[in-house]
């Protein structure tokens, strides 16, 4: 064939594959769905990178049983989240970090609701673990000054004292140690650097920040990055979404007098033990918990990263209104908290704590 | 010019053709053949470990089914294949006649200050962060449309900021070599400005033009950063660029990447899928236009 | 040009003689050029005045206000510096091989093969920025650490192979070679369309005079496509200095300036800083970012202009 009828086929083809693609319209793909529902709309979120993989599982599912909705939840992270929702261009907003008093971010959100009222609560609940990449070290064992010092690049070598103490009878290598952490500003290192300045202040002198403190260390972009670079570097350490790696060793850390292991259970945990921080709580739908990493207490698996939903209890349309309130509330709902522990390896919400924040979501007015 | 290829090669020839002038010309032969083959270890290795990673990843559920109501494994990547024709589709047709129109004035109209001007922010523009493209599109959109607001033609015009330089540059280099003796034969039969550009100039250049403009679609299609901010992430099907959130396959790799939730294996095998699959529709429109490129190339004399 | 400006008057008088008709095809014709390329002015200005409005709180506030407590002066020098280094790198890499391989394919290569290795070539542009940067983490970075080893071991004299070693590989060095792969699809393909048409008759006309192949392209080809090469590499200088995505996947962003180029302790580029801190940012913190946005266009401008100058001085031999 001469080149002009090649282009032919090539177009010809071409136009084929887009038009299939195109004609292949999701409202034919739910199979499992019952469809029948009266909630409809599109509506959308953003926010929390660390909460993407539960908002993915929850959406499909929640798409599966309503045909009518379009959700979608874009991870620009905790930052723009709330931003956008401030903006009001978002119904709901996923946070790390609960919406602060610094440049009047809890009164604006405040204002967008109005005259309804602001919703916050806790919807996923993560334990971040050490991992380490250290070959021929089965289980390691670690104390939070002894971690502190590593990642304060204090201590830099494996075969150091204080982590043999730790460890007894295991044979550390005199590897130097990288230690790896976020290059990007991030949920995980806030909650992270929080455990350590509260638990040893004196060996942890730096400011709380979702910007790691420390330079000179290995720095990754995304939970992905710190997973793959403490994979490719031998004597690497870091901090990431226990859920994310569970092909490397997870590092015990001593709370008390025992070695706790990063598990959901573990990280739930601590939101029993913690208050709610009365300044960032101040409506009566706001839960922002002030969590105590100090704790001591049986079972308890203290660093963890807390994310919240963030939501209104009006909003301008009633469909909008309905649609959302049903979604969130299967957000809470054991069976999506049970999906998401399935699907993005979060904890699910204990069911004290589920019966505290179910009367927020129920106030969303959605007659 | 001619005449010092002339005096150049004469000053050589009267040395004769001795040992030195031969070994000099094998090495400097054997460098530039080791630098083509230097060039192509990269990208075999990046085609290998794509097609590896990625061709797992491939199935029929991948190209005809979305992601909408999938959990964990299942799901499709058509969605983003069709949303990266469409914001693509929409950038070249902003970018393309702009960019082209540019050219010519530059090469055939312009003078003085307009055209300095022009010449040098162009090149400026070449220099602009993807992420930056991003965020004014979404600026822009947001002033006529307020906050939160996410359409695939947002993401079309980003990516037009990062085309039409290329284009105009490729485009200018390419009219430039067309000799002036084609325009002048051209005026010289009375034929207008307009006509002589358009029956004789660009279809010289033509098959310069279509290698310039790959050249640009090629840049923008892979691109993510500006697109996160301006179409946002969406599961569902969506063709429409002027409604809606669209999903496109750099997005959608990137997203199967950062958050690959408890079946990882499964979202990496999607993400290189999807990788692969956007080098596939680059190299379809490049064999097109390559054919292209043989059928009306015209050499000069 | 005033030859051909010459036969333009003429052929505008014929065209004159021949009626109004196309003096109106000539005047939209060339109406619809300069609308263009005043467009794309505006379209420019509008990006411009985009960063100067929402950059400008950042370049006002105090050092107490801005991110890391600097000043901004402070929190963008490191980044400016890593900009240019990494695409010095590139550009140093890319630019010799791109001319390699820009002659290889018309010149050098057989010619039946001409037209598939350039497409080879070409496909390296077709490869999105994020596997680029999955490609330097995954395969680059780990085959680079032996290499960074002993780059340490035996040049670790210079200042640019100070070390210590980085463990994963994502250093400074290793970013560089990834820019410099992503650029020299771009300007090899510029240099190959000009090197491709460079008059046959000057060509043959060397040849004739009995220069080798390798004389002939240095007196004949290369002055012909010089102001080219350097269009091109000024393009993939650019497409280098605004680099994103792979940039911020490979690099380990964790320290301050530095010419160290194989440890783990690298300086961020403005356009890896912008796409790492962006999401989580709010407020003044955001103006920041653009802010740096503004540094790097005026960093491009520099660049540019410095090229411009340098292919204004050839233009004039």
């Amino acid at each position: 064939m001469n080149s002009s009828k090649w282009l032919a086929v090539i177009v010809t083809a071409a136009v084929l594959v887009v038009g299939v693609a195109a004609c292949g319209d999701s409202g034919e793909d739910t199979a499992s769905g019952n469809g029948g529902s009266s909630v409809s709309g599109e509506f959308a979120g953003a926010g929390s990178s660390a909460q993407q993989a539960a908002q993915e599982a929850w959406m499909a599912e929640f798409e599966n049983q309503n045909s009518g909705v379009t959700i979608s939840y874009d991870p620009v992270g905790s930052g723009g989240g709330r931003e956008q929702f401030i903006a009001g261009g978002v119904s709901f907003a996923g946070s790390d970090a609960a919406l602060s008093t610094e440049e009047d971010e809890l009164s604006k959100a405040e204002k967008r609701c109005a005259p309804g009222e602001l919703i916050e609560i806790p919807d996923y609940i993560s334990p971040i673990a050490i991992i380490y990449n250290l070959p021929g070290v089965e289980v390691l064992q670690l104390d939070p000054e002894t971690l502190a010092k590593i990642f304060n690049q204090e201590i830099t070598s494996w075969d150091d004292q204080a982590i043999a103490a730790d460890n007894p009878g295991v044979e550390l290598p005199d590897t130097r140690i990288t230690p790896v952490n976020r290059s990007d500003e991030s949920g995980t290192t806030e909650n992270f650097t929080e455990y350590l300045s509260e638990v040893v202040p004196s060996v942890w002198t730096h400011e709380v920040s979702g910007d790691w403190p420390v330079k000179g260390g290995e720095a990754a972009s995304g939970t992905s990055g710190v997973v793959e670079a403490v994979a490719a570097g031998e004597g690497a350490i870091g901090y990431a979404d226990a859920s994310q790696a569970s092909e490397l060793g997870h590092a015990k850390i001593k709370v008390g007098s025992e070695y706790a292991e990063p598990t959901p259970e573990a990280a739930a945990k601590v939101l029993e033990e913690s208050p709610l921080d009365k300044e960032l709580s101040p409506g009566k739908h706001t839960m922002a918990y002030k969590l105590d990493r100090k704790t001591e207490a049986e079972g308890v698996y203290p660093i963890v990263l807390t994310s919240y939903l963030i939501a209104c209890t009006k909003y301008d349309s009633a469909d909008e209104a309905a649609a959302v309130k049903a979604y969130l509330e299967y957000v809470i709902s054991p069976e999506g908290q049970e999906l998401a522990a399935e699907q993005a390896g979060s904890a699910p919400l204990s069911p004290a704590l589920t019966s505290k924040v179910t009367p927020a979501i129920e106030a969303i007015e959605a007659g | 010019m001619e005449s010092a290829t002339v005096t150049g090669s004469s000053r050589l020839l009267a040395g004769g053709l001795g040992w030195r002038r031969r070994a000099l010309n094998i090495t400097m032969t054997a460098l530039i053949a080791a630098a083509f083959v230097i060039a192509l270890i990269p990208l075999i290795s990046l085609v290998y470990e794509v097609a590896k990673r990625g061709i797992p990843g491939l199935s029929l559920e991948f190209f005809t089914e979305d992601a909408r109501g999938q959990i964990g494994e299942g799901g499709g990547a058509a969605h983003a294949i069709v949303g990266t024709l469409v914001i693509t589709g929409v950038a070249s047709v902003i970018s393309v006649p702009i960019g082209i129109m540019a050219a010519i004035y530059l090469n055939e109209y312009g003078t003085g200050r307009l055209r300095r001007a022009l010449t040098f922010f162009v090149d400026v523009m070449t220099g602009i962060p993807s992420i930056v493209a991003g965020l004014f599109a979404y600026a822009l959109f947001e002033l006529f449309l307020g906050p939160g607001i996410r359409l695939g033609v947002m993401g079309s015009v980003a990516l037009s900021v990062l085309m039409i330089p290329i284009v105009i540059r490729a485009a200018e280099e390419v009219l430039k070599i067309v000799p002036d003796h084609l325009r002048e034969a051209s005026y010289a039969l009375g034929t207008p400005k307009w006509k002589t550009i358009t029956k004789v100039v660009l279809p010289t250049a033509f098959a310069g033009l279509v290698t310039g403009v790959m050249i640009a679609v090629a840049r923008i299609v892979g691109e993510t950063a500006p697109l996160l901010v301006t179409t946002g992430v969406v599961d569902s099907m969506n063709s429409d660029p002027f409604n809606g959130r669209m999903q496109n396959l750099a997005v959608y790799a990137y997203n199967e990447y950062r958050s690959p939730g408890v079946f990882k294996q499964a979202a990496y095998d999607k993400a290189w899928a999807a990788a692969l699959t956007l080098i596939a529709i680059v190299m379809l429109l490049n064999i097109a236009a390559r054919l292209v490129y043989r059928r009306y190339k015209t050499e000069i004399r | 040009m005033s030859q051909v400006d010459t036969t333009t008057n003429a052929g505008q008088l014929l065209a004159a003689a021949s009626g109004g008709r196309r003096r109106l095809g000539d005047r939209v014709f060339s109406r619809t050029a300069v609308v263009s390329a005043v467009t794309i002015l505006a379209l420019l200005a509008g990006v411009a005045m985009f960063l100067v409005s929402e950059g400008l709180p950042a370049l006002t506030a105090s050092a107490s206000e801005l991110p890391e407590g600097k000043s901004f002066v402070d929190y963008v020098a490191p980044l400016a510096f890593g900009t240019v280094l990494a695409s010095a790198i590139a550009a140093l890499v890319a630019v010799p091989l791109a001319v390699g391989v820009a002659l290889f394919i018309p010149h050098v290569a057989p010619p039946r093969m001409a037209l598939t290795l350039g497409y080879l070539v070409d496909l390296l542009a077709a490869i999105p920025s994020i596997v680029y940067g999955l490609w330097g983490i995954f395969v680059l970075g780990p085959a680079a650490v032996p290499v960074l080893k002993w780059l340490e071991e035996r040049l670790g004299w210079l200042p640019f192979f100070e070390g210590p070693a980085s463990a994963t590989g994502r250093t400074m060095l290793v970013a560089g070679l990834v820019l410099a792969v992503m650029i020299l699809p771009i300007v090899s393909a510029v240099a190959r369309e000009v090197f491709a048409q460079t008059p046959r008759k000057l060509q043959e006309g060397a040849q004739a005079l009995g220069a080798t192949r390798w004389e002939m392209i240095r007196i004949v080809v290369l002055p012909f496509g010089r102001s080219s090469v350097i269009s091109g590499a000024m393009l993939g200088l650019g497409r280098a200095l605004g680099e994103t995505m792979a940039v911020t996947i490979i690099l380990s962003v964790s320290g301050a300036v530095t010419f160290n180029l194989i440890s783990q302790a690298n300086p961020s580029t403005i356009a890896a800083n912008i796409a790492l801190n962006f999401p989580e940012s709010s407020g003044l913190a955001i103006n920041a970012l653009i802010a740096t946005g503004l540094v790097l266009f005026a960093i491009t401008l520099v660049t540019n202009m410095a090229a411009r100058a340098v292919i204004a001085r050839h233009e004039h031999e």
